[in-house]
């Protein structure tokens, strides 16, 4: 089959697919399962073989997710998340590797291979829960950050899985090591088990620094050349390289990426990184899911159909039951209990890998690793089923609770300030010294860089382009001040940051009265004019320099600003987007009408910088 | 000698004939300090530090201003809201202003006779200026009595302003060599009436 005719497949399976799936609220990883259901075992357009090639390519899609995550962790989040991390995270996967483990040796299995079993399964899928968790917005609740934890813990946990498997290999060992793709790079076997340790820790110290020396200033370049495609490509092969790295050394891939992530996650260069990687993900994990469903193998799924449902329920059955235990040793809220307990119960595409690596290595038999993988996939296609229960039946009986969580006090709202130039650079200052959390976007790698030395948080990225808005926290934010100094981009800004994100007051900065209207047309709040009170600042002290009091100069100001202000609205009405003819002849005479006000006259007393207090006139006293 | 400071306060000099006479004579006198509060902060933007280094090098404050409505313009009551503050002008540990002394020179729209008992505004001077009064004393300040400036719009054209001028100068110059007697001009109610009284040759034994 041609790539076209290929591409043609899976793109079309997965639009269709996932747009009647979104549409249901079934959530899009069951649409992606689904499509590769339809495309593969139903219709048969691709082949199995087809689709194993396929799923090792979108498994960098797993590795680009985990980057993405490494990404939006700063060390000290994690550091605060450690007794999380080690305790619900460790005890998850300790209680249901051990229960799993048991269970299996209760069938009839020898020890060794229950404990591959065990470990294995006790995984969740990273992929599908992040993805749904991400979806539904629910990341930031308890249960979804416990999950995050517990997931996070077992990808960490992976690496020395790895390293057991060969030891517990019971069968042919002659098998160990051939035909296994995921082992053949590993360039390390052999080796003394001191020296790959030695290594795997250089390499880890070469990524974070790395990160830490050489990605910023090779950034700073990149950004500065002002192409796209390049800081894209250049995002992506840190990505690549990572991978790469990990994968020469036997280390999961994907706690690879997750690490060069997390040492990116505090440069200025994150939110543009993130905003230009993001569609890779979501394309290769779409990938993934669709090769998971390509790859049910139904003539085995129906041959062993009621061992693999009863493998599969009692998968989920035991990892809920651990899930929900912990919970409540942590002391989770009732509909946080649910959330973690339903959707963490699947077992996770690390099976696929394990399982297949632990067939190869002879820790377990061949037909065996088949109907294992068969049922976690099945697991896997109930996890979105999972989440349609949790939303269905605990969510609503929550709603009475809510209260509670609103007690929690509201995190106080960050503003985004787009363009660091003049303009926004003395807003940021006002703001930070007001202590407000302030988010900086400017597309100059030189001013971000000052600003970061002035500890602003700053992120390098063009401010029009939507998704680094999204990426810098544009959802979440209660102010964005536009100060671009490019006026139609500005315009643009303002327009879509209107229409998409509605509860953000928009401030912006106008460069004259032409572009005050069409800011106000595109949607924004608040508006000043950049250059008008420095200018009238100058004509005060031009004024003073002219032997004015300078009270009388601040007062011929006042009514100046004032009745320019009434300009802006009088003229609104004749500008159409443009000046016309009408325009012209009412700031004629609007101008003649400011020579009138300004004019002093004593006696006339209503001359706008005239109008105080008068005393009173012998007539007046008489009264 | 005594450190005289004198806040002048007044919106609109150019309109003010007896204002721009008075604010003349106080520049001219030696160890005065005159300030024009308006041209000072046209903003309203007090420096509220800077005031406060200003009076601690002062003896005799002057408050020159004109009448606005039985009171002085916005921005000297400003001033009073932001300069005597806590700590400094009243409190237990706000003794700045403890002893010094406070003069208003008022420049009024309407006749002496307005401001008496049984006038129009039945109300002596000082009994308007009450609040200016009582803030001094909470202070710790000697007040004394206003210094009126009346009918000042009319005084050039009636040939008064010359001897008012020359009044305040006397004043003024009193009030820094130390031959104002401040006893009796804090007792009456108006310190036009007795300044010949007040003004002594020789400076008053402290």
């Amino acid at each position: 089959m041609g790539f076209f005719q290929d591409a043609f497949i899976y793109l079309l399976a997965a639009v269709i697919a996932v747009t009647v799936s979104h549409r249901l609220g079934l959530g899009s990883v069951l649409g992606y399962l689904f499509a590769g259901i339809a495309i593969g075992p139903v219709l048969g357009v691709v082949a199995g073989a087809d689709t194993e090639t396929v799923k090792h390519f979108a498994e960098f899609g797993v590795v680009i997710m985990l980057f993405l995550i490494g990404l939006e962790l700063e060390p000290q989040m994690i550091w605060r998340m450690r007794w999380q991390l080690l305790g619900l995270g460790g005890l998850q996967v300790t209680l249901t590797t051990v229960t799993l483990t048991a269970a299996a040796m209760a069938a009839g299995f020898a020890w060794q291979t229950a404990l591959v079993i065990g470990m294995t399964l006790a995984l969740s899928s990273t992929a599908i829960v992040l993805q749904t968790l991400n979806e539904k917005g629910w990341m930031r609740s308890r249960g979804g950050q416990s999950s995050f934890s517990v997931l996070l813990f077992q990808d960490i946990a992976v690496i020395p899985m790895l390293a057991l498997l060969p030891l517990l290999a019971v069968g042919d060992p002659a098998v160990m090591g051939a035909g296994d793709p995921e082992h053949h790079a590993n360039m390390l076997d052999g080796f003394p088990g001191w020296f790959q340790t030695l290594v795997i820790v250089a390499t880890i110290a070469f990524i974070i620094l790395t990160g830490r020396f050489l990605v910023r200033p090779a950034f700073r370049l990149i950004a500065a050349s002002q192409m796209r495609e390049l800081f894209t490509a250049a995002a992506l092969l840190i990505v690549v390289s990572t991978a790469l790295l990990m994968d020469l050394v036997g280390v999961s891939a994907a706690l690879g990426a997750f690490l060069a992530g997390v040492v990116l996650s505090t440069s200025e260069y994150r939110h543009a990184i993130e905003s230009d990687i993001e569609p890779f993900k979501g394309l290769l994990l779409g990938l993934f899911f669709i090769s998971v469903g390509a790859g049910i193998d139904f003539g085995l799924l129906f041959s062993e159909f009621f061992l693999i449902i009863g493998i599969a329920l009692g998968i989920i059955l035991v990892k809920a039951l651990v899930l929900l235990a912990l919970a409540g040793i942590f002391r989770l809220p009732w509909q946080d209990t649910w959330m973690f307990g339903l959707g963490l119960a699947q077992a996770g595409e690390f099976a696929f890998v394990l399982f297949g690596f632990a067939g190869s290595s002879g820790a377990i038999a061949g037909s065996l690793v088949e109907i294992l993988i068969l049922s976690v996939a099945v697991t896997m296609l109930l996890t979105p089923l999972m989440f349609i229960l949790y939303e269905r039946y605990v969510l609503p009986r929550t709603v009475s609770t809510t209260n509670r969580e609103a007690d929690e006090i509201p995190e106080p709202g960050t503003v985004v300030i787009a363009g660091v130039g003049r303009v926004g650079q003395i807003i940021a200052r006002l703001l930070m010294a007001e202590n407000y959390k302030i988010v900086v976007l400017d597309h100059d790698p030189n001013l971000v860089e000052r600003m970061r030395q002035t500890g602003v948080h700053s992120y390098y990225g063009d401010a029009t382009r939507p998704d680094l808005l999204e990426a810098a926290g544009l959802g979440d934010a209660e102010v964005l001040v536009a100060a671009l100094d490019d006026q139609d981009q500005q315009t643009a800004l303002v327009r879509h940051v209107a229409e998409h994100f509605p509860k953000c007051r928009i401030v912006a900065r106008a460069f004259d009265r032409h572009h005050l209207y069409e800011l106000e047309k595109a949607g924004a709040h608040a508006i000043e004019r950049e250059a008008f009170e420095g200018a009238l600042m100058l004509g005060r002290r031009t004024l003073r320099e002219l032997g004015l009091h300078p009270f009388r100069a601040e007062q011929k100001v006042r009514a100046f600003r004032r009745h320019d202000m009434q300009t802006v609205d009088v003229l609104r009405e004749y500008w159409a987007g443009g000046v016309g003819k009408k325009y012209i002849t009412a700031v004629r005479e609007r101008l003649d009408e400011l020579m009138q006000v300004m004019r002093s006259d004593r006696l006339a007393g209503k001359n706008l910088p005239d109008r105080e207090w008068t005393p009173p006139r012998g007539e007046d006293a008489e009264r | 000698m005594a450190r005289v400071l004198v806040l002048f306060a007044h919106p609109r000099t150019d309109r003010s004939v007896a204002n721009t006479a008075l604010m003349a004579a106080a520049r001219a006198i030696d160890g005065v300090t005159f300030a024009d509060l308006y041209a000072e902060y046209p903003d309203f933007d007090i420096d509220i530090d800077r005031e406060q280094q200003r009076l601690q090098e002062t003896d005799i404050l002057v408050f020159q201003h004109p009448v606005y409505w039985y009171s002085s313009p916005a921005l000297l009551k400003e001033w009073q809201d932001l300069v005597f503050e806590h700590g400094f002008a009243y409190g237990s540990e706000g003794t700045a202003l403890a002893g010094k002394s406070l003069l208003q020179v008022a420049t009024c729209g309407t006749a002496r006779e307005a401001y008496r008992k049984r006038g129009k505004y039945e109300n002596e001077l000082r009994t308007m200026f009450s609040p200016f009064e009582q803030t001094a004393k909470f202070c710790g300040m000697h007040y004394l009595a206003p210094f009126g400036v009346f009918s000042a719009e009319d005084a050039a054209e009636e040939k008064r302003l010359d001897g008012i001028v020359s009044d305040y100068s006397r004043l003024l110059t009193a009030l820094r060599d130390g031959t104002l007697d401040l006893e009796r001009a804090a007792a009456v109610p108006l310190l036009n009436d007795v300044l010949d009284e007040v003004i002594t040759a020789e400076p008053a034994a402290v």
